[in-house]
């Protein structure tokens, strides 16, 4: 599992990479957090590379979604493969967190 | 490091200890060590016995009463931790080897060379301060190991082994924990009517706050479910008490249905969990629709919708945790949805236990040698055909 950060216009983009479970959950939730730690600007995490991710991972998101929502910083995740979808949709995280087929969807919804 | 160091001189010989405090004093001075002297052997068992705090112990051979190769081997009945650095005369080869043999750490000759005998002895409580560090994370891990075995009993303690039966159903229900607790559970509540709640939930996370997590959600489903007949009511309540104080962001995908034996309605809310199946008598399935939850303890005032359908004779419901879709084999792959519907589908069963083992066993044969790496829940429940 990797992290890895790019500016993207005005937006902060996470590229994730590697699968995301019960034994590097916590490592996830602290390279996110370093990620995002100062920035104003609206963070897309990119989960085009992300094979898997657990139930455990989703909570890492979720600690970053609200941090970032305490913030009033926009958020949102893109380009998820099939079977990380449907983890999202089967927990209703998608009800909570917008998601984009690409990071050029992403960026451009929070313009609106 | 730690900052200061206790040695146990033993030698026969009066004029060790003034020259010893002479040679040492600088290290004394900075309070790096403190040293204690004995005679002989026996003395010195004495010394260790009333001493606890001794770390080293620097001995002669040659000694009355008790040599120090004998003292070798009562030291770590004392105290196995202790190392100790032997005096002996130079090129004593026997003695040295049967010292080392007895445990010793290292050895000075005769003449002393204090320069030497320092770093022998800083050397010794280097490794004594590592051999300390490595004896801490042990007893750190064994503290760990028990956390997780009482959040483990927690988990098996909290699941029901009595499963409700009626005259024209029967259900069952199965966990199997993964090795580092995981946070499946089940439950099946009586309510008013004959009616049944029947509840499947995943936690997230592992260990002892998933454990704890894990308790309060049983218990906020228990006491909500037996006042309210409504799934989704039920779920919204629950949700919002779990979202109440819940700053480590835990979460639990549960899924909550109520059952009528007397017309096989099942009226259900899914609170982001995985959907259930239902195997029909005549070989096909239905995978139940979501209704639009969302897992609990994440969005206070959430209203669940819900959705129900009827049992029919001979149908049966499948519950069951992501411990079972996401199982995965040796080459990496996941046993998925299809597998666990076709293995439905391919073993009709009238009875609720087994269709509960075709699953188990099904999956312990595709996962083969590869671990596993979550908890496995399934709870079934099957209407049956002939009316008693």
């Amino acid at each position: 599992m990797k992290v890895e950060t790019l500016s993207q216009g005005n937006s902060l983009i996470l590229l994730t990479e590697g699968r995301v479970d019960g034994t590097n959950a916590v490592d996830f939730q602290n390279q996110l957090e370093n990620a995002i730690k100062g920035n104003d600007q609206p963070v897309v995490l990119d989960f085009e590379n992300l094979s898997y991710i657990s139930s455990a991972g989703l909570r890492a998101i979720l600690v970053v979604a609200k941090s970032l929502q305490r913030q009033n910083v926009n958020f949102a995740v893109c380009s998820l493969i099939d079977p990380v979808k449907e983890v999202f949709v089967i927990s209703g995280f998608d009800r909570i967190i917008p998601i984009h087929d690409s990071q050029d969807a992403a960026i451009g919804s929070f313009g609106s | 490091m730690r900052e200061s160091y206790k040695i146990l001189v033993v030698d026969d010989e009066p004029d060790l200890e003034p020259l010893m405090l002479q040679r040492m004093r600088r290290h004394i001075r900075a309070g790096r060590y403190s040293f204690v002297f004995a005679h002989n052997g026996v003395e010195a068992l004495e010394v260790l016995h009333q001493d606890e705090d001794i770390d080293m112990v620097v001995s002669d051979i040659n000694m009355p009463q008790m040599d120090g190769l004998t003292l070798l081997e009562q030291i770590p009945k004392v105290d196995p931790n202790i190392r100790s650095v032997i005096i002996s005369a130079y090129g004593d080869m026997k003695n040295i080897r049967t010292a080392m043999n007895r445990g010793a750490f290292d050895f000075v000759t005769k003449p002393l060379d204090f320069n030497d005998l320092r770093i022998t002895i800083d050397r010794t409580l280097a490794h004594m301060a590592e051999w300390r560090k490595a004896l801490e994370s042990r007893d750190q891990l064994v503290i760990l190991q028990n956390e997780l075995s009482v959040a483990s009993g927690m988990q098996q303690s909290i699941l029901p082994t009595v499963f409700p039966q009626g005259e024209d159903f029967k259900s069952f229900a199965s966990m199997e924990p993964a090795r580092n607790v995981g946070g499946d559970f089940y439950d099946f509540i009586q309510l008013p009517d004959d009616r049944v709640g029947l509840a499947i939930a995943d936690v997230s996370g592992k260990g002892v706050p998933a454990a704890l997590f894990m308790m309060s959600s049983r218990t906020l489903l228990k006491g909500s479910a037996i006042g309210n007949v409504h799934a989704g009511e039920t779920l919204r309540e629950v949700n919002d008490l779990l979202c109440e104080d819940n700053d480590a962001m835990m979460f639990v995908t549960l899924f909550y249905a109520v059952y009528d034996p007397l017309t096989g309605e099942l009226s259900y809310a899914n609170g982001g969990h995985n959907c259930p199946v239902v195997v029909h008598a005549d070989g096909n399935y239905t995978v139940l629709p979501m209704t639009g939850g969302i897992a609990l303890g994440v969005m206070p005032d959430f209203e669940f919708d819900q959705d129900s359908i009827t049992l029919l004779p001979g149908d049966t419901l499948v519950l069951y945790t992501d411990g079972v879709t996401e199982a995965m084999n040796e080459e990496g792959e996941e046993y998925g949805m299809d597998r666990l519907c076709d293995i439905l589908v391919a073993a009709p069963s009238i009875h609720a236990q087994d269709i509960s083992d075709t699953i188990f066993d099904s999956i312990r044969e595709f996962a083969g040698e590869a671990p596993q790496s979550d908890d496995i829940t399934c709870l079934t429940l099957h209407r049956s055909e002939v009316d008693a």
